[in-house]
């Protein structure tokens, strides 16, 4: 069934047709039109699930937790502060290895207070130990949310996921979405299976006190090769969901036009999506630009970025938040994984922040720049910082 | 790829219009994307919202600049904000008002101008109350017969699915709006 959904509704019918037992979640712009729309299903009996309201976003993730321990699959979502909140049980979900999935709609860190779109508050979880994936559309938005408890629930991987959404231009924007039928999404995820759950019949403690001889660092090192194991899971998982439904997802990095391209863009989110026409343009100038869009932050894509640097003569990596280390989350791990594997420059551009509007012209100008670096062989300034008011260049 | 950016007060329905044109214009097998600018919206305030639509799939990610239509639901508007901005010099501004094309031709300096009174039509329907109508369904049938990018019938039928209450009386001030909306010219 094809109708029009904003990213909002895109995100609610990815959880309604994935049934989660449970729902635990508290309002926050710009989420909270995503669990309106939840509340509205259970209300109307179009879904079957617990609805359960609490007092911050603390006590949601918490609720979650509870409820995925006794063996159901839960949902919630948030956005910025929200997620900042939810930060020490974040922990607590990935490390009680619990396949909870929740929607972030990407928002700024106040002060000062801004309700548009910023990647920080999810860069600054990406040590969560929960898989990352970001989308550039409402279709995607949806799709995700069902990849996503598939590839979580596989008993090898077992680590929570968040399918992440710009602010207001994919959560308030309505386009056309394909819905898919319910009964097929029933046959590609099939039933909830708990590797393990509380049960009277079976009493067992988790998240016990361990002594530092104990196996604290066995259980973290599970983690690292879970999130590792969850590559092979996801391309396995996004290459039947392509198969079944009919879609077209890179697993990790959508490539468009990379293959000759002498600039690319890495990118994550909806500005990935504006630059492909952005390509198409500057290509029939003759000038050889690419954009790969990441999707997923968590696990990173290293071997995919590598290669694509391989044919390159210049990577311009654009972070749409900023982190106060070497330059931008997404800069600062493209260069690192780069180390050694390729000696071109990388210039990391700062921009979109708060909710900026991004716009072909200024992308353009990126492109331009990036050209010119290859040219001359050197990065003049790192870090740039891309149309900060009084700064004409990129106008 | 057509981009039509709407102008209205909180409370007037601007944001709803650029959905239900979205969801016109998807009804008849065409790609779309509809969205605000998202402000602090107040009844009253100024409001802008966006449609887009192509045949292909629509990879735009950024607000509309150069619009091809403007629609502006309320004429008070005219006076405190810049209707006009960045619009193509062969677009077209459809303006709820009382006035003829050419009086609002000589207001605004630019010639493609079409008007209809898409307050009188809403409140004949009881579209809202009198003192504050609801005009979006009203001025999304004069953009049918402005635009010709898509049937009356299809704008209608939308109304009818979206409108959340008086769905054939929202219908018919479409259909109104379409049958009186003056382009100008013989």
């Amino acid at each position: 069934m094809k109708a029009i959904l904003t990213g909002n509704e895109a995100a609610a019918w990815g959880a309604r047709l994935s049934r989660p037992k449970v729902i635990a979640a508290y309002p926050i712009t710009p989420q909270t039109s995503i669990i309106e729309a939840i509340a509205a299903f259970i209300a109307n009996g179009e879904m079957d699930a617990r609805y359960i309201r609490v007092e911050s976003e603390h006590s949601a993730m918490a609720a979650c937790i509870a409820a995925q321990n006794t063996g159901v699959r839960t949902y919630t979502a948030t956005s910025a502060h929200g997620l900042a909140l939810m930060h020490e049980v974040l922990m607590w979900a990935s490390g009680a290895r619990l396949p909870i999935v929740m929607s972030v709609v990407n928002r700024a860190m106040a002060p000062p207070w801004s309700v548009w779109t910023d990647q920080l508050d999810t860069m600054a979880e990406r040590d969560s130990g929960w898989l990352q994936v970001y989308t550039q559309n409402n279709q995607e938005v949806l799709d995700s949310i069902i990849m996503s408890y598939k590839i979580a629930e596989k008993h090898s991987i077992l680590l929570p996921t968040m399918v992440i959404e710009d602010a207001f231009i994919l959560s308030h924007t309505s386009e056309g979405v394909d819905i898919p039928e319910q009964k097929k999404v029933d046959d590609f995820l099939g039933e909830y299976e708990p590797a393990f759950k509380l049960d009277p019949d079976e009493p067992a403690g988790f998240g016990s006190l361990i002594m530092p001889e104990g196996p604290y660092m066995e259980f973290r090192y599970k983690m690292a090769l879970a999130m590792e194991d969850a590559r092979s899971e996801i391309r396995k998982v996004v290459e039947e969901y392509n198969q079944v439904f009919g879609r077209e997802y890179a697993p990790f990095v959508e490539e468009y036009k990379t293959e000759d391209a002498d600039a690319v863009m890495v990118v994550i989110g909806t500005i990935g999506s504006t630059a492909k026409d952005v390509v198409d343009k500057m290509r029939e100038k003759g000038k050889k630009v690419g954009v790969a869009r990441v999707r997923y932050f968590r696990p990173f894509p290293t071997e995919e970025l590598r290669k694509i640097a391989k044919g390159a003569k210049v990577l311009g990596v654009v972070d749409r938040s900023y982190s106060f280390g070497p330059g931008a989350d997404l800069f600062a791990e493209t260069k690192s994984v780069l180390y050694g594997y390729a000696d071109i420059p990388v210039k990391n551009y700062v921009m979109g922040l708060g909710g900026r509007d991004i716009t072909p012209k200024i992308i353009e100008k990126v492109f331009d720049d990036m050209l010119r670096v290859a040219k001359d062989g050197v990065v003049d300034k790192e870090v740039e910082w891309v149309g900060l008011q009084g700064d004409e260049r990129w106008s | 790829m057509y981009e039509i950016r709407f102008h209205g007060r909180g409370g007037q329905g601007s944001v709803v219009a650029s959905k239900i044109l979205a969801k016109a214009f998807f009804m008849e097998g065409k790609y779309v994307s509809a969205f605000p600018y998202y402000g602090v919206e107040r009844r009253g305030a100024p409001v802008t919202a966006f449609t887009r639509m192509d045949v292909k799939p629509i990879r735009a990610k950024y607000q509309i600049y150069e619009p091809d239509y403007v629609i502006v639901l309320d004429p008070s508007l005219l006076s405190a904000v810049d209707v006009l901005k960045g619009m193509k010099e062969n677009g077209y501004v459809l303006v709820n008002t009382v006035k003829t094309p050419k009086e609002m031709q000589d207001e605004l300096k630019f010639k493609n101008v079409a008007t209809v009174d898409a307050t009188t039509i809403a409140i004949k329907h009881h579209l809202g109350s009198q003192t504050a109508p609801i005009v979006n369904t009203a001025i999304l049938g004069a953009f049918a017969r402005v635009s010709g990018l898509v049937k009356i019938e299809t704008v209608m039928d939308a109304i009818r699915e979206s409108a959340p209450a008086k769905q054939e009386e929202n219908a018919q001030a479409a259909k109104d709006a379409y049958e009186s909306v003056n382009m100008g010219g013989d």
